[in-house]
C-alpha cells in the first residue's frame, strides 16, 4: 500500500477491465432496480447507495478509454475525469456501503454482476491510497502477525490445550499426510472456540484423519476484502505452502464465508495455478459425512429456529442445500426466512465492513433489514454458519434490543453427536 | 409538395445508407471493444458448468426476481409494456414487413393495422409515463444523465412520428413519412454510441453473469 497514487489507481482500473465488465457497463440502462436489492439503499433510502452508482469511477475509466465514443468525448473535453477527490468521495461507498454480498447481481434485468465489479474496483482504490484505516490495519496485521485480529499460534495452542483437557481428544497439529487440513478464522479462535471442539468431536466419531497447520491456520483473507491482490496472494500462499508441505488431500474452509470464497474461488487465481489439493467448506464435508452415515446424532431440538444464509457460502459460494440437510438432522422445527437461500439479505458486516469501524453506524442502521426478516418469523433461535455473520448478528440484535440466541451450525451438530461409549 | 417528395427520396436513399453503415459498423466496433478485452483464466476447481447456466440466465432474467417485482413494480411492468409494444410496432406492422420483404426478401405474418395502432398508442403513453417516472423517482433521477434522456428521445421519436404518419396528422404525407424514417435513422446512428447498445450487449452480460455463478454451482 506504499507509494499509492492516482496513477497507480487508474492503471489498476485498466488491469481490472475485462469483457464481462465492459459488457455490464455497456448494458446498464440506469433503471435503478439494483437499488432495491441492496440493504444499504433499502434501509437508508439514499440514492447514492444504489449499487451501480458505487462503480461510477470505474465506469468513467471504461467509457473514456474503452469506447470509441467515450474516447472522442474525452478528447473534446466533454467527459468528467477520475480525480483524487472523486476516489476520496467514493471510498465510503465502495468500502463502508458494500459487503460484496452479491444480491444486486441477482436482480439486474440486463444481467450485470455488480458485486463482481465492486470487488475489482476495490483493487484500484487501494492502489490509489483510498481504503479505510480499519481495513488497512487488519491487512497489515494479517501480513506481519499472521491474522487480521493479531492472533498468533500460541493463542491457538492454548485453546487446543483447553479443548484437549476438556474432551480427552487429541487435536492433531502438523500431521503429514492427513486427509484434511482444517483452517480457522481468528474470530473462531478468540470468540467461538466451541467450533474447534466441535470439529474434534465430529471428526473423531467419523474417523476423519485431519490436522491443523501451525504455520497456516488462518483462513480469512483481508487482502481480498480490502482489494489488494498482493496481500491476498501472500496470505493464500501461506495456506497453499502448508497444505502442500503436509501433503494433505483436502483443505477445509471454516464456516466463515469470506474465508471460504477467498481460499476456494480466488486463491488459485491469485497464485496463478490450480491447487494440488481440494478445498471443501466444512458444511460440504459434514453433509458428506451425514449422507454416508458417518456421523450419528441423537435427539431433536424442537425450538423454532431459522438459518441465516451467509452470502459468500450460499449465494456466492454455491453451498445451498448442505446447511438445510444438516439442520433437519437435529432440528424438528426449522423454518426458512422469506428470501432464503440465494436471495438472502446480508447481515451487513461482510466484505470487510466489520473491520472498518468508520462504518459501524451505517452497519447497525442497515441491520434493520435482517431484523425485519426475523420479526416476520418469530423464532427462538437463529442458526448460521459464519463466525463473522454470527458476531454481526449478535451485535445487531443487541443494538435493536432483541433477545435471540445465535448458534453456529457445526457446534449445534456436535451437541447432538452420539457419545462414543 | 415537390420538396417533400425530394425530402422523402433523400431520407429513403442516401440518408438511409449512411445510417445503416454507421449502425452496422458501430455495433461491430462496440462488440469488438467488449469481447477483445477477454477474461483472465480461472484456475479454481469448477463446481458447475458455465455454458448452460449462462444460457439459462439469458432467458430467466427476462422475468423479474419476485422481490424486484414487489419493490419496483412500476419499472418492471412499464418496462415490459413499452419494450414489447415497441417490438410489435417494429416487427409486426404490415407496412414494415412489406418494406423488409421488398429490400431483403424476407417476410412473416403481421398484425392488423388497427391492433398495431392501439398498441402504438399504449406504447407512446407508457414511454411518456416512464420519462416522468425517471424525472421524479429519486433513484432514477439521481442516476440519469444527458445520455439517458437522449436515448429516450431517440426511442420516442420513431414511435411518435410513426403514429402521426399512420393517422396522416401532418401534411403532406411524404413529409411525415420522411420524418418518421429520419427519426429511425437517428435511432440507428446513436444506437452504437449509447446505452441503446444494451439491446445487444444484454445477451453477453446475462451470459457472463450466469456463467460466473454457474461455475460456483449457483443459478443466477
Ligand atoms: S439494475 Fe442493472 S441496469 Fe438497472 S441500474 Fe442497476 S446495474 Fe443498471
Ligand atoms: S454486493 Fe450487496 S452490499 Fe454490495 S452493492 Fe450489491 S447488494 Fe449492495
Amino acid at each position: 500500500m506504499s507509494g499509492a497514487t492516482l496513477d497507480r489507481g487508474l492503471n489498476t482500473f485498466r488491469e481490472q477491465m475485462d469483457a464481462p465488465t465492459a459488457s455490464f457497463f455497456s448494458s446498464c440502462v440506469n433503471c435503478g432496480m439494483c437499488a432495491e436489492a441492496c440493504l444499504f439503499y433499502t434501509e437508508t433510502v439514499d440514492p447514492k447507495y444504489t449499487p451501480i452508482n458505487k462503480l461510477e469511477p470505474m465506469r468513467r475509466v471504461w467509457e473514456q478509454e474503452y469506447t470509441l465514443w467515450g474516447r472522442l468525448k474525452a478528447a473534446l473535453g466533454l467527459t468528467k475525469p477520475v480525480t483524487d477527490e472523486l476516489l476520496e468521495e467514493w471510498e465510503t461507498l465502495i468500502y463502508d456501503a458494500c459487503t460484496l454480498c452479491g444480491r444486486c447481481s441477482m436482480v439486474c434485468p440486463v444481467g450485470n454482476d455488480i458485486s463482481y465489479m465492486i470487488r475489482k474496483a476495490r483493487e484500484s482504490f487501494v492502489a490509489a491510497g483510498y481504503a479505510p484505516e480499519g481495513m488497512k490495519a487488519a491487512s497489515r496485521r494479517a501480513v506481519t502477525i499472521g491474522s487480521p485480529m493479531g492472533v498468533k499460534y500460541p493463542a491457538l495452542a492454548a485453546q487446543i490445550k483447553h479443548i484437549e483437557a476438556d474432551t480427552g481428544l487429541t487435536i492433531p497439529v502438523d500431521v503429514e499426510g492427513a486427509d484434511y487440513m482444517a483452517l480457522l478464522s481468528s474470530m473462531e479462535i478468540m470468540n467461538f472456540p466451541e467450533y474447534i471442539e466441535a470439529l474434534a468431536r465430529i471428526f473423531n466419531q467419523a474417523g476423519v484423519t485431519w490436522t491443523i497447520a501451525s504455520e497456516a491456520f488462518e483462513a480469512t483473507n483481508s487482502g481480498i476484502q480490502i482489494g489488494s491482490s498482493d496481500i491476498a496472494r501472500e496470505l493464500v500462499s501461506r495456506v497453499v505452502n502448508a497444505a502442500e508441505k503436509l501433503k494433505v488431500k483436502n483443505v477445509i474452509s471454516p464456516e466463515c464465508g469470506h474465508a471460504y470464497f477467498a481460499v476456494r474461488w480466488e486463491g488459485p487465481n491469485l497464485i496463478g495455478r490450480p491447487y494440488q489439493f481440494k478445498v471443501v467448506h466444512i458444511l460440504e464435508l459434514l453433509e458428506e459425512l451425514r449422507a454416508s452415515g458417518r456421523i450419528k446424532t441423537e435427539g431433536m431440538d424442537d425450538t423454532r429456529l431459522t438459518f441465516h444464509d451467509p452470502c459468500q457460502i450460499v449465494r456466492k459460494g454455491g453451498v445451498l442445500e448442505p446447511p438445510r440437510n444438516l439442520l433437519k438432522q437435529v432440528a424438528s422445527n426449522f423454518v426458512d426466512m422469506a428470501d432464503a437461500r440465494e436471495m438472502n439479505w446480508c447481515c451487513g458486516g461482510g466484505g470487510g465492513v466489520s473491520a472498518n469501524e468508520r462504518a459501524d453506524e451505517l452497519r447497525i442502521k442497515v441491520f434493520a433489514r435482517k431484523k425485519s426478516q426475523l420479526d416476520e418469523l418469530n423464532v427462538d433461535t437463529l442458526v448460521t454458519a459464519c463466525a463473522n455473520c454470527r458476531l454481526i448478528l449478535e451485535e445487531g440484535l443487541e443494538e435493536y434490543h432483541v433477545e435471540l440466541p445465535v448458534v453456529g451450525l457445526t457446534e449445534m451438530l456436535a451437541e447432538h453427536l452420539v457419545e462414543d461409549k | 409538395m415537390n420538396t417533400s417528395v425530394e425530402f422523402l427520396a433523400w431520407v429513403r436513399g442516401p440518408a438511409f445508407d449512411v445510417a445503416l453503415i454507421i449502425f452496422l459498423l458501430g455495433v461491430l466496433i462496440r462488440l469488438f471493444e467488449v469481447l477483445m478485452l477477454g477474461r483472465k483464466p480461472d484456475y479454481s476447481e469448477a463446481r458447475g458448468d458455465t455454458l448452460i447456466p449462462g444460457l439459462k440466465t439469458v432467458l430467466t432474467r427476462t422475468l423479474p426476481e419476485s422481490g424486484s417485482l414487489k419493490r419496483s413494480p412500476f419499472t418492471v411492468i412499464g418496462g415490459y409494456i413499452w419494450h414489447i409494444g415497441f417490438l410489435i410496432c417494429l416487427l409486426l406492422f404490415i407496412p414494415h414487413i412489406e418494406m423488409l420483404n421488398a429490400t431483403l426478401g424476407v417476410s412473416w405474418p403481421g398484425l392488423p393495422n388497427h391492433i398495431v395502432d392501439a398498441i402504438s398508442a399504449v406504447t407512446i403513453v407508457t414511454l411518456i409515463i416512464m420519462l416522468v417516472d425517471r424525472l421524479i423517482h429519486p433513484v432514477k433521477r439521481f442516476l440519469s444523465d444527458t445520455e439517458d434522456y437522449l436515448v429516450w428521445v431517440a426511442t420516442f421519436l420513431p414511435m411518435l412520428t410513426g403514429y402521426l404518419a399512420f393517422h396522416r396528422m401532418i401534411d403532406p404525407y411524404p413529409l411525415v413519412l420522411g420524418l418518421h424514417i429520419l427519426s429511425v435513422e437517428f435511432l440507428m446512428i446513436v444506437f452504437p454510441f449509447t446505452k441503446l447498445m444494451h439491446a445487444i450487449t444484454f445477451l453477453i452480460a446475462r451470459w457472463f453473469n450466469g456463467a460466473i455463478a454457474g461455475r460456483r454451482g449457483v443459478q443466477s
